[in-house]
């Protein structure tokens, strides 16, 4: 399958908005040749500010600039940015100040780094706060399509992307909508509910499935924040079981999100694949996956449990 | 600009009062930071900036962010003497069907920028001073600081934002007074040479007595020449004004807690009875 990296498409986006949106301006923290912001800062040196390696002082000027009418991006790893959670509360969200925070190298894909860059707690922190907009897109073709559509957003908005290159899942021609999710496949014997390259990675585990005669329904909840409650809705109502799976924590992600919802709605088991409450480690990428129990094998694993129990269930 | 051919000692005097009504109506709020920067208000609402309450979204106003936004009464009274809101809403500071928060809040008319949690406000102005050089607007961006707030590492990486973009026309005016809500900063954590140290950073730095209106005005009018963003070191007395208040850590956060200590702070502060 082809695979394309996130943080590149989004370098060469922002070159193209910037060329026809004056307002556009980047902020980053000694990291754009990673973030992928060096396109614009070669491009557009007037709009683009290194803060160097201070991103407290990178996120409290986005939030001026902000308010001063401008349209930053802000870049940097998604674990350093974390550490400026109170100025993202204060200044940006409780401002309500339009600041689009794009972050790469989230989760266990930044690989031989290790557990200090690896984060996985990033989309609950984000996710929790007023005003504050959550996309874990999927692959290249949404990064950009995201990218397009933080141009002309009012509202503070996080978007997580990746080191490594993920598989391309969507069409050229895909449109990502804010709240909507896409169901990638339909089935109606089970649901995989997942954001980021979990989307991929469920998609095969449905092709597996399929083969021993099981129709799982995948669907890319790449807006987690507000999230799809009506495919999810859907999906308890005409599956049953949900099995949701996200390269983040258990705890305050996706697979938390749709169990909020369910709860709320429409009462099914919720089976979440994620990180369990540890922290990564050096590795290959897609090494890590296996070794966490989040890779195509346990998604598979987990629906036959889940199908098993259904039928369980079923027996008069 | 409008010209106020006004007596600022009258106004800052107002101010004072209403801030001291204020958090003796709520009995909550911080009146020792707040008396302690009112003549420094009162020089930039009513001689300084160019600003206008019926257009207080106008792109090439003058800005000013309370960094220290525990200050919001003298703010907000400032706020309300300059026209931007009625005087009386002041009565509800703090309430809960108040527009007046706690801390400085975005909601209000004339406020720039919300703000409470000490140490982001410089970082903010460095970011509207950017806007302000990429719109080719030579609007100026004043921020007051606490200088408890100096603690802050989010202020020092601002500051080195400030030099490296020479944001000539970013102007931060620390409010010297020297206490902090546990005590006096030089026990709590001791700035050296906070001049020498702002200075180092490529900072223009001036120091003046912050209860001289004088002082305050001349400091502005040669921050305008400066090729550097400029700051001030404004030297003040917490709880200035009020006697049982001054230099008085306790008064950092606390009202005055009987009508007796109410009704002496007011005549102090020229309440006639």
């Amino acid at each position: 399958m082809k695979t394309e990296s996130l943080r590149d498409v989004y370098g060469k986006e922002l070159v193209k908005l910037g060329s026809v949106d004056r307002n556009i301006v980047v902020l980053d923290a000694d990291l754009s040749s990673s973030t992928k912001t060096g396109y614009f800062a070669n491009a557009f040196p007037d709009r683009f500010f290194n803060m160097g390696i201070s991103e407290q002082s990178m996120v409290t000027a986005a939030a001026g600039l902000a308010l001063s009418g401008k349209k930053p991006f802000v870049s940097t790893f998604a674990i350093f940015l974390t550490r400026t959670y109170e100025q993202i509360r204060q200044s940006v969200c409780y401002n309500n100040a339009p600041v689009r925070f794009v972050v790469t190298h989230g989760g266990i894909t930044v690989g031989e780094d290790g557990a200090t860059h690896q984060i996985v707690e990033d989309v609950g922190i984000m996710a929790g706060l007023p005003n504050m907009n959550v996309i874990v897109p999927a692959d290249s073709v949404e990064t950009r399509s995201v990218i397009d559509y933080l141009a002309g957003v009012d509202k503070p908005h996080y978007v997580r992307l990746s080191r490594e290159k993920f598989p391309v899942i969507n069409d050229e021609d895909y449109e990502f909508r804010m709240g909507r999710s896409k169901t990638m496949r339909d089935g109606n014997d089970i649901t995989i509910v997942a954001d980021g390259v979990m989307v991929s990675k469920s998609l095969e585990a449905a092709e597996a499935l399929k083969k021993q005669g099981i129709d799982a329904r995948v669907i890319n909840m790449s807006s987690i924040k507000p999230i799809d409650r009506d495919a999810i809705i859907k999906a308890a109502r005409e599956t049953g079981h949900i099995i949701t799976a996200e390269e983040h924590s258990i705890y305050n992600g996706l697979g938390s999100r749709v169990a909020e919802v369910t709860s709320e709605y429409y009462p099914v088991p919720v089976r979440r694949i994620g990180m369990r409450d540890t922290f990564g480690k050096s590795g290959k990428a897609w090494e890590l996956f296996s070794y966490f129990h989040m890779d195509v094998k346990d998604i598979i694993n987990e629906a036959m449990t889940c199908l098993e129990e259904k039928n369980y269930e079923n027996i008069p | 600009m409008e010209t106020y051919q006004v007596d600022l000692s009258e106004i800052a005097l107002r101010i004072r009062r209403e801030i001291v009504r204020m958090v003796y109506n709520a009995q909550s709020g911080h009146p020792g930071g707040s008396l302690s920067i009112a003549d420094i208000l009162t020089v930039l609402y009513f001689r300084e900036m160019n600003i206008d309450p019926k257009n207080p979204q106008d792109p090439k106003r003058d800005r000013l962010i309370l960094s220290k936004g525990h200050a919001s009464p003298a703010l907000y009274a400032t706020l309300a003497l300059r026209g931007f809101f009625p005087v009386s809403d002041l009565a509800g500071f703090r309430k809960i069907d108040s527009h007046l928060e706690g801390h400085v809040s975005r909601e209000i008319p004339g406020v720039e920028v919300s703000t409470g949690s000490l140490g982001q406000g410089l970082g903010v102005g460095v970011g509207m001073a950017l806007a302000s050089k990429i719109d080719g607007l030579d609007y100026r961006v004043f921020v007051i600081l606490g200088d408890g707030e100096m603690e802050e590492g989010n202020v020092w990486e601002s500051l080195m934002a400030g030099y490296k973009y020479n944001l000539k026309n970013l102007v931060a005016i620390l409010d010297r007074n020297g206490i902090q809500l546990d005590g006096y900063t030089r026990d709590i954590m001791p700035l050296h040479d906070i001049h020498a140290m702002v200075e180092s950073f490529g900072w223009n730095v001036m120091e003046i007595d912050g209860h001289s209106f004088s002082e305050i005005e001349n400091a502005i009018e040669r921050s305008k020449r400066s090729d550097r963003p400029t700051f001030i070191i404004a030297n003040t007395v917490k709880g200035k004004g009020v006697d049982f208040m001054e230099n008085n850590p306790k008064y950092h956060g606390s009202p005055p807690e009987s009508e007796d200590l109410y009704r002496r702070a007011m005549k102090q502060l020229g309440e006639e009875i």
